[in-house]
């Protein structure tokens, strides 16, 4: 099987604090894939390790074969909504746009072409007639399709995407499971990290369940049971014990963690 | 040392005290800056209340003062309200105005008088002694003594009052809200006080280093302990050390003694930075040179762990592997593999890793701890 | 003084023209890139860099024993930077917040500088009269080499930031995903910082260190108003940011103690006071004529809803209801009529006896619509 993105041994630390501990994950190329577990089990982190936006402290990530930096132009990231400020002076066309950058290299403007193209992406998002409108004005549904199109307007193989379903309304949801599945039917590889456990047989075929550790990744059929639940959540018992006592020395370790 | 420098020292001990109170809440409540806004806005207050009452250590103006400050932070939450603006935006805004037109009035109108823009900057901590206080021909000490101790006195009984309510908002003010104090009351009952405070303050030390005594000390203490009540005792004696030290700094180099005070109160902040016990970087880097073998330990045994009974166990547990699979130095992976074996975890044979029974408990243990 | 005579002034007087420029450079600059601080949520950052900055001139000025603009200014960047790397690596490292290094750092870099100046101004030498100008700004002691000095910094920032438009646009919307493409965002954000600190350190002279934050802060604020778009925004920004310095610089020469740095604080909030109000789209004013609007809009839709439902239940949209009925629903009573009297003109109801209504074809038609709408918002 031919791996789009390969995972091998990665540890990821705020200083003292593991964020994942030893993960190996192979993602097959062509998949549909979610990444579920309970909070703080590192999925976001997981993400931005593929990304290259954090330290690792041991291990690494290949994109087909290769080292991230080297492959950026294959992969397009959807990042959580909350991750930016909507009140920021700019337009929906001009967000999406920002998907062209990477190609346009350091000093090229963008003309004529990243306009269509921008275009393009946002028709696919069904949010075509918004292009001028400034971006505060959009609902949390409108505001990820904006994000859904930079990334496709990116045109990449592989699509890594930061809770996509989070906060938006029905109508959305079905929209941006259609454009998956759509991308999927064009061979591109797609990982979600999710939080409904309900929809995951519904919407993907492959999954990875993570907290801290990786407990099992597969095609849904096989890896989503109840036994592997039960491991990726069970730990929540000892979640709550383990944060009981003296939130101040918590509060601590999340100030270094910020000290990489 | 003269009478005078005594007289100043008391002074400036007070000044400190009195500012490091209020200074802990404003450095919890993440405040800070509010203390730079209301310390530059009373500003106009003063003026203002001069030109009514042309006393300048009447407690009218003090109280007239404060109003303004305490009008500075409604302002800026009325402007946050519109949302036309960003939070932080909001404060750089305000007080900079009301600031503006305070020294514009000084210096066109009350050039001559006791006012002036430099006074504003520096304060006039020197010439405190000579404004004294006299009851029937009798020298009583320097006004200015009994300014300060008086609005101490107000921060001492407000903080003991309302403790528990200053206590309970500061650290969930969702709480406060559920068991009936009104977060809003403690608020601005605090910004009231800071108002105050850096009223008094301000003729002494100036604008910008009340900011000085009221944000460092607390800051310094916050890395050195955990109890709000330390906290509050801890902030009151640097800001004294401050003081004291920052009057001799003066006298040595003949300098603006508000601004040695801050220069002192920084170099304060700075030692218990590097060298708290704790919390200081020393402290940290020491404790993270120490943790890191063990976090590397622990990150090979899970790792073997992980690949026990694995097809690819073989070639995960090559030492010559760990290298290319963890992406380790080669020294490095060395060191951490004589730790792991000095404590028991595993045991390398010809090039191989393995776990010991110790070994494996303690990486599944390290597994179950760490997850969320 | 009448206008004409200022203008003439303007071209010919060498001081006043001087003062104008420099005025000029310094809030075209300031103003620009203070767009970027305000959007990336640094507004208090520049009041920490400009206070910190006093320390560098004076150590600039001791060590040298140079007036010279550049020789200062560059001692202010460097204080400014260092101020901002010590903030950074206290939130860092400590668990003490932001706002609290912030205000530390400012006021302890500020008291540092004090010492100094107060050092400087008892040498017996009497070169060095006039340190103190950077407190609250003189902008009729700029000399032409100032003003040229000034605007050679200025040129270099606003280039810097043109021809890293695109980058420093990700930079401030969002840094991760520019990450993800490639470009070195920490290398950026270490050259957008240089840059707003040059924007600070030029308008010392003029604005002075306790207020040149508002010169950061306050044209960008205004500026927000008026437009949706980085563009625009950063130009009137730089726009209100020169309009500010160039009065508020000619008012406080031209009147004596008034001194510059308020007075331009002064003209630049003014100018925001007005954006906040009267600014389209965003000012409140025009915001509070369009809730009215709206809310009397609505009033109108949901008397015609009423109308509507008490229609059905007799099966005829047609039928007439007592004016007190629909007082009953309504949630102002003295309103009622009035409503009725808004909608008879518009010619969706009309009146069947003395007291009651009745809703037209329009008006079935129009309440239709209003349901069906209320059913689809939300899509």
């Amino acid at each position: 099987m031919k791996y789009a993105i390969e995972v091998e041994d990665l540890t990821v630390a705020y200083k003292e604090k593991p964020v994942l501990w030893d993960v190996d994950l192979n993602v097959p190329e062509g998949v549909l894939m979610s990444i579920v577990g309970p909070n703080g089990a590192g999925k976001t982190t997981l993400i931005k390790a593929m990304l290259g936006l954090v330290n690792t402290a041991a291990g690494r990530v290949s994109i087909y074969g290769k080292p991230y930096s080297k492959q950026r132009s294959l992969v397009g990231y959807v990042p959580q909504r909350g991750s930016v400020d909507w009140d920021f002076p700019t337009s929906v066309g001009d967000v999406v746009m920002m998907g062209r950058y990477g190609a346009l290299g350091w000093l090229k403007r963008p003309g004529k072409r990243e306009v269509e193209l921008s275009l393009r992406a946002l028709e696919k998002v069904g949010m075509a007639k918004y292009a001028d409108r400034q971006i505060s004005q959009l609902s949390g549904g409108q505001q990820q399709r904006v994000f859904l199109a930079r990334a496709l307007v990116q045109d990449a193989k592989i699509y890594l995407m930061d809770e996509p379903f989070q906060g938006v309304d029905a109508t959305t949801e079905r929209a941006i499971v259609t454009l998956l599945q759509e991308l999927r039917a064009a061979g591109k590889t797609v990982v979600v990290v999710h939080h409904d456990l309900q929809t995951v047989p519904e919407y993907f075929d492959w999954t990875a369940l993570l907290n801290v550790r990786l407990i099992a990744s597969g095609p849904v059929d096989t890896v989503f049971t109840e036994e592997n639940l039960r491991l990726t959540y069970g730990g929540r018992v000892s979640f709550i014990k383990h944060n009981g006592h003296n939130t101040d020395s918590d509060q601590e370790k999340r100030a270094e963690a910020g000290g990489i | 040392m003269s009478g005078e420098q005594i007289e100043i020292q008391i002074i400036a001990s007070l000044v400190a005290v009195t500012c490091a109170i209020p200074g802990v809440f404003l450095v919890l409540r993440r405040m800070a800056m509010m203390s730079d806004a209301i310390s530059h806005a009373i500003l106009l207050g003063i003026v203002l209340a001069f030109f009514a009452i042309h006393d300048i250590s009447s407690p009218l103006l003090i109280i007239g003062a404060a109003l303004s400050g305490v009008l500075t932070v409604s302002i800026v939450e009325l402007l946050n309200k519109t949302k036309l603006v960003k939070e932080d935006a909001a404060i750089g805004l305000v007080f900079p105005v009301l600031f503006s037109i305070g020294v514009i009035l000084i210096a066109r109108y009350a050039w001559s008088i006791h006012l002036d823009v430099h006074a504003v900057l520096l304060g006039e901590l020197a010439f405190a002694p000579f404004d004294r206080l006299t009851v029937g021909g009798f020298d009583l000490g320097p006004k200015s003594l009994y300014v300060m101790g008086t609005i101490l006195l107000i921060n001492l009984i407000f903080i003991l009052l309302f403790y528990k309510e200053l206590k309970i908002s500061t650290f969930d003010a969702g709480l406060a809200a559920a068991l009936g104090f009104s977060p809003g009351l403690i608020h601005y009952g605090l910004m009231g006080l800071v108002s105050v405070t850096a009223v008094g303050a301000f003729d002494a030390v100036g604008s910008i280093l009340v900011v000085a005594l009221m944000v460092t000390p607390p800051a310094a203490a916050y890395l050195l302990t955990d109890k709000l009540s330390y906290m509050i005792i801890l902030s009151a004696v640097i800001g004294v050390v401050s003081a004291i030290s920052g009057f001799w700094l003066a006298i040595l180099l003949d300098a603006n003694i508000a601004g040695s005070m801050a220069t002192m109160a920084g170099l304060v902040f700075l030692i218990v930075f590097l060298f708290a016990p704790d919390r200081g970087i020393v402290a940290i880097a020491r404790r993270r040179s120490r943790q890191r073998w063990e976090f590397a330990g622990k990150m090979l045994a899970i790792h073997l762990l992980n690949h026990e009974g694995t097809p690819d166990e073989k070639r995960e547990s090559q030492v010559e592997h760990l290298e290319e699979n963890l992406c380790w130095k080669e020294g490095f992976a060395n060191k951490v593999i004589k730790y792991a074996e000095s404590k028991g975890i595993l045991i390398h044979d010809r090039g191989m890793l393995r776990l010991t029974g110790y070994g494996r408990e303690y990486a599944m243990k390290s597994v179950t701890d760490e997850s969320t | 003084m009448d206008i004409l005579s200022l203008l003439n002034d303007l071209l010919f007087d060498y001081t006043l023209r001087t003062v104008a420029l420099g005025s000029a450079v310094l809030g075209i600059v300031s103003g620009a890139l203070g767009s970027y601080a305000v959007l990336r949520k640094q507004s208090l950052l520049g009041d920490a860099m400009s206070h910190a900055a006093l320390p560098g001139i004076a150590i600039a000025f001791l060590l040298t024993g140079s007036k010279i603009s550049l020789v200062l200014i560059l001692g202010a960047a460097i204080a400014g930077w260092i101020a901002t790397l010590i903030i950074m690596s206290i939130v860092r490292t400590t668990r003490i917040k932001y706002d609290t290094a912030l205000g530390m750092i400012l006021s302890v870099f500020f008291g540092f500088g004090l010492v100094l100046l107060t050092i400087i101004q008892k040498r017996p030498d009497a070169t060095q009269a006039g340190l103190d100008k950077f407190l609250f700004g003189q902008a009729a002691a700029l000399l032409e080499r100032d003003v040229i000095t000034m605007a050679l910094l200025g040129s270099v920032a606003i280039a810097t930031m043109l021809v890293f438009w695109k980058q420093f646009k990700l930079l401030s919307f969002d840094p991760d995903f520019g990450a993800t493409l490639g470009f070195p965002m920490r290398f950026l954000d270490v050259v957008l910082t240089t840059l707003i600190v040059i924007a600070i350190v030029t308008g010392l002279q003029t604005v002075g260190v306790v207020l040149m934050s508002a010169m950061i802060v306050a044209p960008a604020s205004a500026a927000r108003q008026w437009t949706d778009r980085l563009g625009p925004m950063i130009f009137l920004s730089a726009a209100f940011g020169a309009l500010a310095g160039v009065s508020g610089a000619l008012l406080s020469s031209s009147i004596s103690r008034l001194p510059t740095g308020p007075t331009i604080v002064l003209c630049v909030s003014a100018i925001v006071v007005l954006s906040i109000f009267l600014a389209p789209a965003r000012g409140l004013v025009w915001s509070w004529f369009r809730d009215r609007r709206n809310r009397g809009r609505l009033r109108l839709e949901g008397m015609l809803e009423d109308l509507y439902s008490l229609a059905l239940q007799h099966k005829d949209p047609g039928h007439a209801h007592p004016v007190s009925v629909l007082r009953l629903m309504s949630a102002d009573k003295g309103g009622v009529d009035n409503s009725l009297r808004k909608l008879e003109e518009q010619g969706l109801v009309r009146r069947v006896k003395s007291e009651d209504w009745a809703l037209t074809k329009e008006g079935i038609e129009h309440a239709r619509q209003i349901i069906k709408l209320g059913v689809g918002e939300g899509q």
